[in-house]
């Protein structure tokens, strides 16, 4: 019963394109409905809004195809896929290559940046790595020792499970190191609570920077101001991508797996990926 | 148009069938609050008890940690239960004198005129929500504590600035909070002891503030500390403000810390949590909800009490 709409809703749609006189799309709509059965996916807890995006949209072209991810943590992820547990493994890190070397694809699909703000009167416009590690961890307290006023820092992050503050501890490599002033649970409360405060400091995901470049200063990083261009071409230190690793290439996969990866390079799919503020990677 | 009505006026047979139905209906509505608190009491020990056996009773309740999403996580949430203890009864111990002080105004001395004015002003403090209390506290109480915070530790080298969001901020706003509710109720007791206390008060001599301290306050004595008690709860409920103004990390409640409350703990945690993790945050939920129980059986126990004497 289900097939004969299905083959009913194909007829009626090749019925309306017959105008159009384009076969292509045509056919490429039925392929697409035909694609049914499930995608296991396993990794990132910070993947988790994009995969949770990823399989409502997915619904809108693929009616039939259902994604099941769980959220583990990124090596456990690549851990699953290369023991063929399921068939994507999801990493918010790059893969090592170790991993690689065991024929695990890298399929990066989005990249996540991050943007350092602080308070609009602070005169200090740049911070190395190390300096920004060291002021999370409380080695640095006074802006004067960044080489600005004599004013003390105030860090304000994210709560414990945050994407966000993971990918920052993360790249920084100061994970559970952190000695936060405040941890707030919103994007938007961080920017607020640095821009009430002389001296603080906070970590944002960079889609909020354009919104908010009245209320605070951003942060360069190593001299290289936070912009998706930069992300782009890899100066920006700040950000990761989001891998979503297959046993082999992608042409490999099953008929599923490939339909996701369609999807994601679909207009649609890039669409997703835009609105839960990731960049897309250069192809 | 009577006779057709379903009335209470109607035959006896009808009237009986109205009778039953209304009892039924009555009934069913009693049961539906006793099923919320029966399945809600279930829930959230069948929910919260299986992270204290699978972290362990002490390690939760005395560990002084709390690293959830480490790599090796430690779920310690003595600081987060001592914060809310010491920020609660602070907040109470600023609000009962000031809240006692104004309901025995508004009872006993206030005129007709003044009585209005303040009357609709506590009203219009109760209908406030709590976000928009939290919100007054970023605009103005967190400012002040900064200014204070980097007058105080203007030469540490130890103290990690908060920007204002500490515990005083938090207890300050809680106090706010919890006025109308000290306000409202102990007035209502104070309202109900006779007049004739107050009268014979007068008559042997007594100044009218002598007759207030010695005579009305003592005879509305259980009236008063329910009102304490249920302060104690909708303090020690509350989220919302207090998560924009304590600054949320985990901290040994002091004065100028940035600490966090065992509601806020639930809040800012619960979207992105996952495994033990969660369960951990249920098993706070059932800590709250046994202190929340605790207060409920005292306030009882003073209510019934005051039958007694009576």
């Amino acid at each position: 019963m289900k097939k004969l709409g299905t083959l009913l809703l194909a007829c009626v749609l090749s019925l309306s394109l017959v105008g159009c006189g384009n076969s292509e799309t045509n056919q490429g709509e039925s392929t697409k409905a035909n694609v049914s059965g499930k995608v296991v996916l396993e990794g990132s807890t910070s993947m988790e809004k994009l995969m949770n995006a990823l399989k409502e949209a997915i619904r809108e072209d693929y009616p039939e195809l259902s994604l099941e991810p769980q959220f583990t943590g990124s090596g456990s992820g690549i851990k699953a896929v290369a023991s063929g547990k399921v068939d994507i493994g999801n990493s918010s890190r790059a893969l090592t290559d170790e991993e690689k070397a065991q024929g695990i694809e890298e399929n990066v699909v989005a990249l996540d940046g991050i943007a350092m703000i602080t308070e609009k009167s602070n005169t200090v416009k740049n911070l190395t790595k190390q300096q920004l590690a060291d002021i999370y961890t409380g080695k640095i307290k006074n802006w004067k020792e960044v080489g600005g006023a004599d004013q003390k820092i105030v860090v304000v992050g994210r709560e414990a499970a945050s994407g966000t503050r993971g990918a920052f501890e993360e790249i920084l490599d100061i994970k559970d190191k952190c000695q936060y002033a405040n941890e707030l649970n919103e994007t938007g409360a961080v920017v607020a609570k640095v821009q009430e405060t002389k001296g603080a400091i906070g970590y944002v995901s960079l889609d909020i920077v354009e919104d908010s470049k009245d209320k605070v200063n951003t942060l360069q990083l190593d001299g290289i101001t936070a912009s998706e261009s930069t992300i782009l071409d890899g100066s920006y230190q700040l950000q990761r991508p989001f891998v979503m690793a297959t046993k082999g290439k992608i042409e490999e996969q099953s008929e599923q797996v490939q339909a996701v990866f369609n999807f994601i390079n679909s207009e649609k799919g890039q669409a997703v990926i835009k609105q839960v503020k990731l960049i897309i990677p250069q192809k | 148009m009577e006779r057709s009505m379903l009335s209470i006026l109607a035959h006896h047979k009808s009237k009986s069938t109205v009778e039953k139905a209304a009892a039924i209906i009555l009934k069913g509505c009693a049961i539906v609050s006793i099923i919320a608190v029966l399945s809600i009491t279930a829930y959230m020990f069948i929910s919260g008890t299986p992270a204290l056996f699978k972290v362990g009773l002490t390690d939760i309740l005395f560990g002084q940690v709390w690293a959830p999403t480490a790599t090796h996580p430690e779920y310690g949430i003595l600081y987060i239960i001592l914060t809310s203890i010491l920020g609660v009864f602070l907040a109470i111990g600023i609000a009962v004198p000031i809240g006692l002080l104004t309901a025995i105004n508004l009872s006993e001395i206030a005129s007709k005129r003044v009585r209005k004015v303040v009357k609709s002003a506590i009203e219009l403090l109760a209908g406030i929500p709590s976000v928009v209390y939290g919100l007054l506290g970023i605009l103005i109480i967190n400012p002040l504590m900064y200014q204070l915070e980097l007058f105080i530790f203007k030469d540490s080298l130890t103290h990690q600035f908060t920007g204002g969001s500490n515990l005083i901020s938090a207890i300050l706003v809680l106090a706010i909070m919890i006025l109308p509710t000290l306000i409202n109720i102990s007035e209502t007791a104070l309202k109900t002891v006779p007049d004739d206390y107050r009268k014979s008060s007068l008559a042997l001599g007594a100044s009218q503030i002598q007759t207030i301290f010695k005579v009305v306050l003592p005879a509305a004595k259980n009236g008063i500390m329910s009102a304490i008690v249920l302060g104690v709860g909708r303090a020690i409920g509350e989220a919302m403000a207090i998560l924009l103004v304590a600054g949320n990390s985990v901290n040994i409640p002091l004065p100028f810390h940035s600490v966090r409350f065992l509601t806020t703990a639930i809040v800012t945690e619960m979207s992105y949590a996952s495994g033990l993790h969660r369960e951990v945050l249920f098993t706070i939920g059932l800590i709250l909800f046994i202190f929340i129980i605790c207060i409920n059986l005292v306030l009882t126990y003073i209510l019934t009490r005051g039958d007694q004497h009576e």
